[in-house]
């Protein structure tokens, strides 16, 4: 299937039809989460289902993470395949249990006799002043926990491909998509996330990476929104360097090899993360990178979030959040080395 | 009590226009002096100015993710939690907390946008005023649509079984973003909620702030004694979106014209009317809050942005040595 087949959708969209194609597929999959039904979903991502599902498979649920995310876990276990969404990944907390004990370790735990066919979907990024309690991308929490596979679009294209995937997929899969990439009015995306779109299903399968753009001098590697941050500097610096940019799309599993490829051929190194600096993504594509290919680096620096909380007011926000221009700096200071 | 209404409701009003300039025409949240979500109270005054009516500065509240009227009459510095809203460096939090998130050590206020989770705190101030043998007490203020969460359902229990002077304050507004009450519990007394734990359930209809006085009175007068906690739900209602920019194609029009006609503050006018009040002294009242919160704003405006660098500040209270490069990601 090819990306450029099919009319543009925006990425919620793109998301909502491969929901939509699966609810009609087979009964058992069903969608759970706050404001899910009349709303569509704060960010559109079930936007329109309940003109065609009923409420009880577009089922708006109490604000009690902990009982409906850990439902979810139940009737996946009972065989069904649930989608439950919680609107921001900043509210994971109240309900972590369910997540890190339950949805991601019975596989587990009881020797493989259960599975856990869900999809936990969130909404995650700042960009847009709403401070340390909406604004978290926390890729990393979810990927260091073992026993859930963690996807991440950045584009409708994928978007769409990963959801099919994550629906048919045995085992539990987060999907985490960001706010300022879903084509919602009242929160303008950058140039890039809206592509065309098949109609007909097909799947991104994980763990294969994408290069969203060749080049020779300097490899980014990054996932999301900064997907669209990272072609923006390459093209601003397309006079002068000549950069790769690879799309994670998922990080478990996570696609070593095209990462390994990208560094041997470059020699050089920038990974972008809005999430949090230590002990997060950054250094695990470092660590893999240096791990399977350390004679082929001569530079590498990453471009993410401090480890701060993530402040409301504009200027600050600005500071810490990594913009086109903090990617453009880095890319400079390791092709010069 | 009809001060801090006023007040409250003004300044709902004034933020409103504040927050939709540069949001025009289309909108876009990050656009304009007010970027970020904004949720406002407007209707909900009765229950912030009824219940901390009895309150002292060393009295808790934790505030409810659309704050205003209970930090107005709580007595929260109204200048600096603008300046906050505005981003503004001399703001309580120095433009980190943003509107949702204000804190005012002075009056011992907090708030948090993660429902329920302002409950165990409470909860928590609470605990330490028993430990001290204090008389001070504590206020969580939630909506109805967060009393099916577990951080509010095991705060009562806690609070319960160790009689810990607190004070639970539900507003039932109907609605949860755009999920109405009957959707989300069984039961319509959210008051009920404290039947399972053994403490006085109260429930206050009609927006009514002398009602909703009289019965924090008897509450707060409960907690004080140390006679344990009370959860108490104060009918209110929602006169705009669940935050700016919500376009509410969820909800009826019939029910958003009922908030707007059922209002708190010409109740309460026109009871303090019929005890005898003159039309005079509710102006003086109205233009005295006003002004007030012209100022508020006027100063907010002025005052300048924070220093990027200052980001990097406040990690922690007692940062070990050389942490702020290591959190800018230097050496
Ligand atoms: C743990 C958690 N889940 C979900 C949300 C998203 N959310 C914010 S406000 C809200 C509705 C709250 O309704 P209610 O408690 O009735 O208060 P109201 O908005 O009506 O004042 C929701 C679901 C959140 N902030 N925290």
């Amino acid at each position: 299937m090819a990306a450029s087949d099919g009319k543009e959708l925006t990425m919620s969209r793109a998301m909502v039809d491969a929901i939509a194609h699966e609810m009609r597929e087979s009964d058992d999959v069903f969608v759970m989460g706050e404001d899910i039904a009349d709303y569509g979903g704060i960010f559109d991502s079930t936007q329109g289902l309940l003109d065609e599902f009923d409420r009880d498979r577009i089922m708006d649920v109490p604000i009690s993470e902990t009982a409906f995310l850990g439902a979810a876990v139940g009737a996946a276990q009972s065989g069904m395949r649930p989608i439950a969404e919680l609107m921001f990944v900043d509210f994971f907390g109240v309900a972590m249990d369910q997540i890190y004990n339950q949805m991601a370790k019975n596989t587990y735990m009881s020797g493989g006799s259960v599975s856990v066919p869900m999809v936990l979907m969130t909404a995650v990024g700042g960009t847009y002043n709403d401070a340390a309690q909406h604004s978290q991308t926390l890729y990393g929490t979810f990927a260091h926990l073992p026993g859930m596979k963690v996807v991440v679009p950045s584009t409708a294209y994928d978007a769409k491909g990963l959801m099919h995937a994550a629906i048919r997929d045995d085992d539990p899969v987060v999907f985490m998509f960001h706010k300022r990439l879903m084509g919602i009015g009242w929160m303008p995306a950058p140039e890039g996330p809206k592509t065309a779109v098949p109609d007909e299903d097909y799947t991104v399968e994980f763990g294969e990476a994408d290069v969203k753009r060749e080049g020779d001098d300097v490899t980014v590697v990054t996932l999301g929104l900064h997907v669209h941050r990272a072609i923006e500097a390459a093209e601003d610096l397309a006079d002068e360097v000549d950069v790769e940019v690879v799309d994670l799309r998922s990080l478990v599993p996570l696609d070593t090899e095209t990462i390994v490829e990208s560094v041997s051929k470059t020699g050089r190194l920038v990974v972008v993360d809005e999430d949090y600096r230590s002990f997060g993504v950054s250094g695990e594509i470092i660590a893999r990178a240096a791990e399977n290919g350390l004679s082929d680096l001569t530079a590498v620096e990453r471009v993410t979030m401090p480890d701060t909380p993530i402040p409301y007011a504009r200027p600050l926000e600005q500071e810490v959040n990594p913009g086109t221009d903090d990617i453009i700096e880095a890319v400079r200071s390791v092709n010069d080395e | 009590m009809l001060e801090n209404m006023v007040t409250a409701r003004h300044y709902e009003e004034r933020l409103q226009e504040e927050y939709l300039e540069g949001k025009q025409p289309a909108f876009d949240i990050s656009a304009g002096p007010i970027p970020g979500e904004l949720h406002l109270a407007a209707g909900h005054e009765a229950s912030g100015a009824g219940v901390c009516q009895h309150l002292r500065d060393d009295d808790t509240v934790t505030g409810p993710h659309r704050p205003h009227h209970v930090a107005i009459a709580k007595g929260v510095d109204l200048k600096r939690m603008t300046a906050e809203i505005f981003g503004r460096e001399t703001g309580l939090c120095k433009g980190k907390g943003g509107h949702m998130h204000l804190f005012d050590p002075d009056v011992n206020f907090s708030a948090s946008g993660i429902i329920a989770e302002g409950c165990p705190p409470a909860v928590g101030a609470a605990l330490a005023s028993k430990k001290r043998n204090e008389d001070s007490v504590a206020v969580a203020f939630l909506g109805e649509g967060a009393i099916d969460q577990g951080g509010f359902l095991e705060s009562l229990n806690l609070a319960s079984v160790h009689d810990l002077p607190v004070i639970f304050v539900v507003e039932d507004n109907d609605w949860a973003i755009s999920m109405p009450k009957g959707r989300v519990t069984d039961v319509e007394n959210g008051a009920q909620r404290a039947d399972g734990f053994d403490m006085p359930g109260h429930r206050v209809d009609h927006d009514d702030a002398t009602a909703v006085y009289e019965a924090a009175g008897e509450a707060v007068g409960r907690a004080r004694d140390g006679n344990g906690p009370t959860l108490l739900e104060v009918q209110v209602h929602r006169r705009m979106g669940h935050f700016m920019g919500d376009a509410e194609a969820y909800r009826p029009d019939t029910d958003t014209e009922r908030a707007q006609h059922l209002d708190s503050i010409d109740r309460l006018e026109a009871d303090l009317r019929a005890t005898g009040a003159d039309e005079g002294t509710i102006e003086e009242i109205r233009s005295r809050a006003k002004e007030r919160v012209e100022d508020a704003i006027e100063w907010a405006k002025e005052q300048p942005e924070p220093d990027p660098e200052e980001a990097y500040e406040d990690v922690f209270t007692n940062p070990p040595d050389g942490y702020a490069e290591t959190l800018r990601g230097g050496e």
